[in-house]
This record gives structure tokens, sequence and C-alpha cells, in this order.
């Protein structure tokens, strides 16, 4: 059959949800307490499947000789019917009269720890079923406390299979005040206990005539009462910046307003950095007509008044209310890792849109989730819930879980590869002013870019000078820290003692090198102007500054050329022999295999020429995660 | 409709949207988005330029099976001017050649000849990290477990039962060697969600998807095997109407997913979107 009508209702009972926001709902509990039974049987009495899927199952299990099961609705995979567990994170949407659901059914089993993270994290509220025949076991608690890690607030209980216990009310009563007084312990609250048989539908939208005793609500009219999570608009402002784009003549500063609300004209701090600018304008796509405010979960794209540093992993907040700037911190973690969890070893702390190099100084305490008892421990195993020490490489903006949640949690990664995630409790003040060496990071931080050692080398009178000043000038009204060693000023005062023999101009090249490593450290864009004739020599000043972006500029003007202009007169004292070993003259010059940047000044103009390096410094402290445009 | 409306539905999953492309373009060396010109494509486009100020910053793909409906072709100049697109289109010659096609094959091996593997072909050529594709959980029950960022394997395969966590908006941040990431901004919109989005934001889209003499496409694919549905809905309007009281599933039109009972788990497995 080719078509099918869509023109007649199948039911008129379903309600008008368009106006409603999805609420999302997860489902958790121990294995086999009847997650995936409740969640079918929910949809069912929603009216919620679609059409002939109740009859499409009841076929399946017909031919593969197995009785039906409400359970099997949800599970759409074969691997999950033969293996009559629910294996990852389903989502699936139903409604009620009053609103639209996203249901997660979180798997119990415990290998899949990692799913339920993923469901609960996404949830404003949580369904947790207890088996009313076996009561509270391992994962009832560890789940709990998933929950109260994850911030999920809103949590109704279910005591399931009440069926299976001759729907007895002091049976129901002795599950509930065991387990709320586990909750307590937690700072977790049930809303309700609710008594069902998911598998008869009693209490999940129909009431149950088994149960007279439970005047309280169903399954649906706890649901219909939650509500949606907290409207953080209240709170100050949290753009981590995601990105800078430059398609066009526009510079934007891209975002999620992940707190708070933004507004043009308002003044920005961004953190780390502490620069500030202004928000000029919003740039929506399509025009012409932009939002004049941007709030809590808003997309914005911003420019600034000034064309100050920005890179992803700020953090732009309102100058009278900022994140906290550290980084070290005292956090609770879950851990997912195959491996487990250790200190000293270096993850990825992604908080936001940062990213940087951590190590956990110290595991304060390993949690065990079903008993909450907490001892020492030198390493943390997999599925488990410790307290630990963070601290990062470098400075980070962050927030306490309990004053801003989203700004005061993050994910541990290794391998690329998201392994745990806590909350953070407090800060470590003590790092804030960061103890030990100051790092060339630190250093970079506060220049607003990475340093780079730029090497022109070239014959005498080539244009060197002449090109590297201009450079210099460039980079220096573009606010850059920028310094320029030149090697007819060395021959003069460092290098005195030197002349023109191979070993005197290696050691010339060595020093230079030193030097413009030294710059390069206090995070100086370092531009060295030096003959440095010798492949061997040049190789050498890479390597010493290999911890740096080092630049090969050749600049290549015929011989000829060179000694026609002669601005010092030196090619003629050469000629004359007044100057021994003199490049090109009387000593050779190696012209570089690979330069990074080659200049054939013969070809190119000087502005081309300061374009080209000016191109390929940006091009490649880009690659260092910088931003800026020369 | 006002822009200023951040709390209604459609606003939140749009914003979500951008973050998620927008998150991904950060993220990736090398992203493509490839691009069925069918009405969630159209919307991703959408939502791209609005991520990116309007100027969608990476190469679209279009997988061309020779058997779309000529409206597509059409349709596929006329988008490509309006959203000023750079389109990549790849045909599989060599199978058209052998003589594959739905005359004399089933539609699962066509899908796999003229779709999946001039696509996996794309992505060795071009060697992109990240695919943006218009997946939604509520299309299919195997689309339900997909991530915001689903990392697939060198070969194109989806290990669906180790899956890293995603959670507070922290996504995969690197593809697995030799293979890419899957970014899926559509995951959390249903099929009505992307028709009042449509209508709200006056999106292009091809008219096969209302009625011409009481038959309307659904859903669009290779034209032998994707049958039009009876109805009424001539219009945005009528179909959002239409759409609130069905219970039929969207796919219901498409052949391909219907030949067997795990015909589209099998599909997906060999790198089908």
């Amino acid at each position: 059959m080719n078509t099918q009508s869509l023109s007649q209702p199948v039911s008129t009972s379903l309600p008008s949800v368009e106006d409603h926001r999805k609420m999302h709902v997860v489902v958790v509990g121990h294995v086999d307490h009847g997650k995936s039974t409740f969640v079918g049987r929910l949809l069912h009495d929603t009216d919620s499947l679609p059409n002939g899927k109740m009859e499409q199952v009841r076929k399946n299990c017909a031919i593969e000789g197995m009785e039906f099961e409400y359970a099997f609705l949800l599970d759409a995979l074969i691997e999950e019917q033969e293996q009559n567990i629910t294996i990852d994170t389903t989502r699936i949407f139903f409604r009620t009269k009053q609103r639209a659901y996203a249901i997660i059914d979180a798997p119990g089993h415990k290998e899949f720890l990692k799913n339920m993270v993923t469901g609960a994290a996404s949830a404003s509220a949580a369904l947790l079923l207890i088996d009313a025949k076996e009561g509270v076991m391992d994962q009832s608690r560890r789940h709990a406390f998933l929950l109260s890690l994850l911030g999920v607030k809103q949590l109704v209980v279910l005591v399931n299979k009440m069926d299976l216990v001759d729907h007895s009310e002091s049976t129901y009563q002795k599950i509930v005040a065991e387990y709320s007084a586990f909750l307590k312990t937690l700072g977790l609250n049930a809303v309700h206990f609710i008594p069902i048989a998911a598998k008869h539908g009693e209490n999940v939208v129909e009431r149950a005539a088994k149960m007279p005793w439970w005047k309280g609500p169903t399954v649906t009219e706890a649901l219909d009462a939650f509500s949606h999570e907290d409207d953080l608009t209240g709170l100050p402002l949290r753009l981590p910046v995601s990105d800078i784009y430059r398609f066009d003549h526009r510079r934007i500063i891209a975002g999620r307003v992940e707190a708070g609300a933004i507004r043009p004209g308002d003044e920005l701090i961004f953190q780390p950095g502490g620069r500030r600018s202004t928000v000029r304008t919003f740039e929506d796509w399509p025009g012409p007509e932009s939002r004049s405010v941007v709030g809590t979960g808003g997309s914005a794209s911003v420019t600034l008044s000034e064309q100050i540093f920005v890179e992803r992993g700020q953090v732009a907040s309102h100058p009278s209310n900022q994140p906290r700037v550290g980084r070290e911190f005292r956090a609770r973690i879950f851990w997912l890792g195959k491996e487990p969890l250790v200190p000293n070893k270096t993850y990825r702390l992604r908080l936001l849109t940062q990213n940087v190099d951590a190590v956990i100084a110290k595991i304060v305490k390993v949690t065990d989730a079903s008993t909450l008892e907490s001892k020492e421990a030198d390493s943390v195993p997999r599925d488990s819930i410790c307290e630990v020490i963070v601290r990062a490489t470098r400075n980070i903006a962050f927030d306490l879980h309990h004053e801003c949640p989203i700004t005061g949690r993050f994910a541990l990664e290794e391998g690329g590869r998201i392994h745990g995630g806590g909350i953070i409790l407090d800060a470590v003040t003590k790092s804030d002013a960061p103890s030990g060496k100051v790092t060339a990071s630190e250093r970079g931080a506060r220049a607003g870019h990475a340093p780079a050692v730029v090497w022109f080398t070239g014959l005498s009178g080539s244009g060197k000078s002449t090109i590297a000043e201009a450079v210099e000038r460039r980079l220096f009204d573009a606010g850059r820290n920028v310094i320029r060693v030149d090697g007819d000023d060395l021959r003069v005062s460092l290098n005195r003692d030197l002349g023109f023999s191979a070993a005197d101009r290696a050691e010339s090249v060595r020093r230079a090198s030193a030097v413009a490593g030294l710059f390069a450290g206090t995070g100086h864009i370092t531009l060295v102007t030096l003959i440095a004739p010798l492949a061997a020599d040049r190789a050498k000043a890479r390597a010493t500054l290999a911890n740096h972006t080092f630049i090969e500029v050749f600049v290549d003007a015929p011989l000829a050329v060179c000694e026609s202009r002669d601005v010092k007169g030196l090619y003629a004292k050469a000629r004359r022999g007044e100057i021994a070993e003199f490049t090109g003259i009387s000593s050779p010059y190696e012209a570089p295999e690979a330069p990074e940047v080659h200049i054939k000044t013969d070809q190119t103009s000087q502005e081309e020429a300061v374009d080209l390096v000016l191109g390929a410094i940006d091009k490649l402290l880009q690659g260092k995660g910088d931003d800026w445009e020369v | 409709m006002s822009r200023n409306a951040q709390n209604d539905h459609l606003t939140r999953l749009e914003q979500t949207s951008i973050h998620v492309f927008r998150e991904a373009f950060a993220n990736f060396r090398s992203v493509c988005m490839p691009w069925s010109m069918g009405k969630d494509s159209n919307v991703l486009i959408w939502l791209a330029r609005k991520a990116f100020c309007g100027k969608i910053p990476f190469p679209l793909l279009h997988i061309d099976t020779t058997y779309e409906f000529p409206e597509m072709y059409e349709f596929r100049e006329k988008a490509k001017v309006i959203h000023g697109i750079d389109l990549i289109v790849r045909v599989n010659e060599d199978a058209i050649r052998r003589g594959i096609g739905y005359a004399t094959h089933d539609p699962v091996t066509v899908t796999h000849e003229l779709k999946t593997v001039p696509f996996k072909a794309a992505i060795d050529e071009f060697k992109w990290d990240a695919l943006v594709t218009g997946i939604r959980r509520d299309e299919d029950p195997t689309r339900a477990k997909e991530r915001w960022f689903s990392p697939r394997s060198a070969e194109g395969n989806w290990d669906y039962k180790d899956q890293p966590p995603e959670f507070w908006g922290q996504f995969a941040s690197s593809a697995p060697e030799g293979g890419h990431v899957r970014v899926q901004p559509l995951l959390e919109w249903t099929e009505l969600d992307i028709w009042e989005y449509i209508r709200r934001e006056n999106i292009p889209n091809p008219t096969l998807y209302f009625a011409h003499n009481g038959k309307r496409f659904r859903s669009l694919g290779c034209h032998p095997i994707t049958h039009p549905v009876d109805s009424p809905a001539s219009n945005i309007d009528e179909v959002i109407e239409e759409l609130k009281l069905t219970k039929t599933s969207e796919r219901a039109g498409r052949a391909q997913d219907h030949v067997g009972r795990n015909s589209m788990q099998e599909l997906r497995a060999k790198g089908f979107m």
C-alpha cells in the first residue's frame, strides 16, 4: 500500500500543546525495577504511541514466541530485545492534557552510568522507581545521589509492582520511611511517593481501584504539577566566548548567554585577562532589526566598540558582577572513565568554552554512592563519586555551583573523550595569586597574544631591516608586544669581539638566538635581522627556539641589486679586499630551502612584503588559539 | 513574532541549534553539511546562516542519486543563489554505469550504492572531520539514541553502545582517528516544530510538500520509492493543522525503511544518515 490517510484524525482527544515547552523528565531506578515497562505503559495510556506500534510489537513478540510486554514498545532495536535491557538514553515524546514531555528512559544497569548522566543532566525533573517487593537497592540510592549531583531538584518516587505485594499500604509506608530518610541525607526531597503497578497501569494515568487508600496524585497528575527549571535571566551575565567571526569586515564575538542578559551599550569585561569594552551592536541575521536584549539561552553575536583582544574560552560579564578567576578549586565529581582517576596526571578541564590542562592536585575523599560513606583513596575507580582539588595550568573563569550552576560545573576529558564531570564547591584562594615560577602561557595571557621569533635572513643590503622595521611599526600600532634584534646593532655591542670567520658567524647566530629566546620568553614577537648565511647555523637557531613559534623570512634579493644599492659601502670595501669573508663576495650564502616566508624583492613591493610577513605571523599565531588581525 | 521572545518553544530550539553549530565550527578543522534539499535540510541552512551572521562558512554537499524529483533540481539551483551556498555535488557514476537502479535493484541496494558509497567517497576526498546532519530524534526509533555530536569510525560505523557521555553543553571535541563526528543541531526538533519554524521564518522549501490533486509528500527521497500521502493540505497552515492530528509516522512513504523489519538499522550501521 503506497498511500496512507493522514487527513482522518485517529483520536480527537489529543490536546493542543503547540504553545507549551516540552519538559524533560528522566526515569531512573534499580535494574529490573520496571522503568521500561512504566514508560511503555505511560505512552500507551496517554495515547502517545504512533499508529500500529502496539500491533507491530505484538506481532514481533508472536513471531519470536514471547509474551507481549509494554517494555518492548521502547526496545526498538533488536539488540535490546535480545538482552532485555535498555542500552542507552532513549528519548520519547508524549503528551498529557497539560503539556508535552520528552521522557528519558535512563538505563539502570551499572555499567551504563554514563548514559544516565547524559540523560539526567538535561532533565528538569526525575521519576525514580523502586520495586515494592525488592525494596530499596544499590542503584535506588546511587541514582538519587547522582540526581543531587547533577542538580535535578524535582523528584517523584514511584513505588512500583504494588500488585506483587497485594497492594499493601504498610509495605508502601516502609519503603517511604526508609527512602525518604536516605534522601534527606542528600538534601533531596521527593515531592511524592506514588504507589503504582506499571504493568497494569495502576496510578499511572488512571487511578487504581485496588489502592483506595492512596489519596495522592497519579503519575501524570504529579508530572503536570512540575515546573520548568528556574529562569536564569535574573542571574549576573555570563557569556562564554564560543568563537570570533571575521567572515567579512565585521569582527563578531559569538557565544551563548548562559546566565543573565546582555544589551547594546553594556560594558563588558572578559575574564581571564580582564580587558574591557562596550557592546556596540548585535549582528543578528536576517536583519535589519536586531534584538534589544539577549537573555539566558540566547545566542549572541556581538561587535565591540574597541578592538580588544578576545579569544574562545573567555567569559564576558558585567564589571560589577564578575566570575571568579583562579586556577584551583574544590569539586565534587563523578568519574566514568575506564581507567581510574589519579592525582598528578594531566586531564583536559572543560568549563563552558574554556579548555585547559588540569591535574587532580588531591583526592580528598571517595564516596560510596550506595552507603554515602566516605574514605580516603589514592585513585578513583570508574562509576565513583569523589571530592577532589582540581588545579588548572592557567587561570580560568568560574563560579561556585551554588552561586551559578551553569558556570559552576565542568567536564574532565582525556584523549578527546569526556570521562567525568563535577560541580565546584569552593575556590582555593591561595592559587588566585599563582605560585611558583611565571610560565610562558601566563605571560602570553598578559600580553594577549603568543610570542614568536621572526628571523629575517638574506644578503647584506637585501632589505631585511627595512622590512623588519615596517613590520615592527604595524605590530606595535596594533598593540602587540614587539621588539627588533638587529644584527648590525649586535656587531657593535654584544658581538663586538666577533669577526666574520665561520666560527665567529656561528657564535653570532648563537648569541642572537639566545637574546631572541629571552625576548620571546617575555611574550614579545621578536624580529631578528641577521644575515646568518649558513643553513646549519640557522637550523641550530630554530632548534634553540623550538619552544616558540619560529618564522624564517628569506629576503631574497639578487646579489647585483644588493651590491648596486650598497647603502653602507660594504660591498665596495669587500671588492677592494678591505673586508675578508664578506657574504656573497668572498664567503658563501646558503639560501634557505623552505622558509616560512620567501620574499623576492625584485618581484615584491615593500608593502606586499610586509603584508606577507604579517600574514604568516597572523596565521601561525592563530594556530596557537590566538585571535587577532594585523 | 517578536524577535525578543526568548521563551517561546521554537526560539529555544533555534538558539540551542545555533549553539551546536557554533561549537562544531569552533571545534573541528573541516566542516561540511550534507544537503538533501528537504525541509529539515533547509531549516539547517537557515539556522547556519543565523549562527554565522548571514554567510555559511563551510561547503554543502549534495549526493545526487539522479533519482531526485525534477522540482528538486530546480529548487537546488534557486536555493544555491538565495543562500549563497558553496555547493559540492557528487554522483556515483560508476554504479550508474554498472546499471544500478530502481528498475532492476532493491531499494536497500540502490540507497547503499547511490547514496552511502558516494557519500563515503566524498568524505575520503575532502577529509571532513565534522558533518552536520538534519537528524531528529522523533523520526525513527534508531535515531532516538543519537547525540548532538556523534562520533563515527573511519568505516562510518556508529558504536551506539559505547557513545561518549554528553552533558552540560560539553560535546565530543574530536573525531576518531580517520573518522568524523556527526553534528546534529535538529536532534530535539519534531516534524511539527520544523513546519512551525518554516512558517515563522518563511524559509524556502519545495512545493512537493503541499497537496496537488489530494496528495502530498511528507518526506522526500528518490522518486521511484517515495510515495505521496492522501492529504488536502495545500499550504503551510494546513500542513501544520494536519500534523497536530496525525499519528502516522513521517517516513511511512519511504519504501527503503520498510523492506525488512530492520532495514533502517541495517542502512544506518553501513553509514546511511
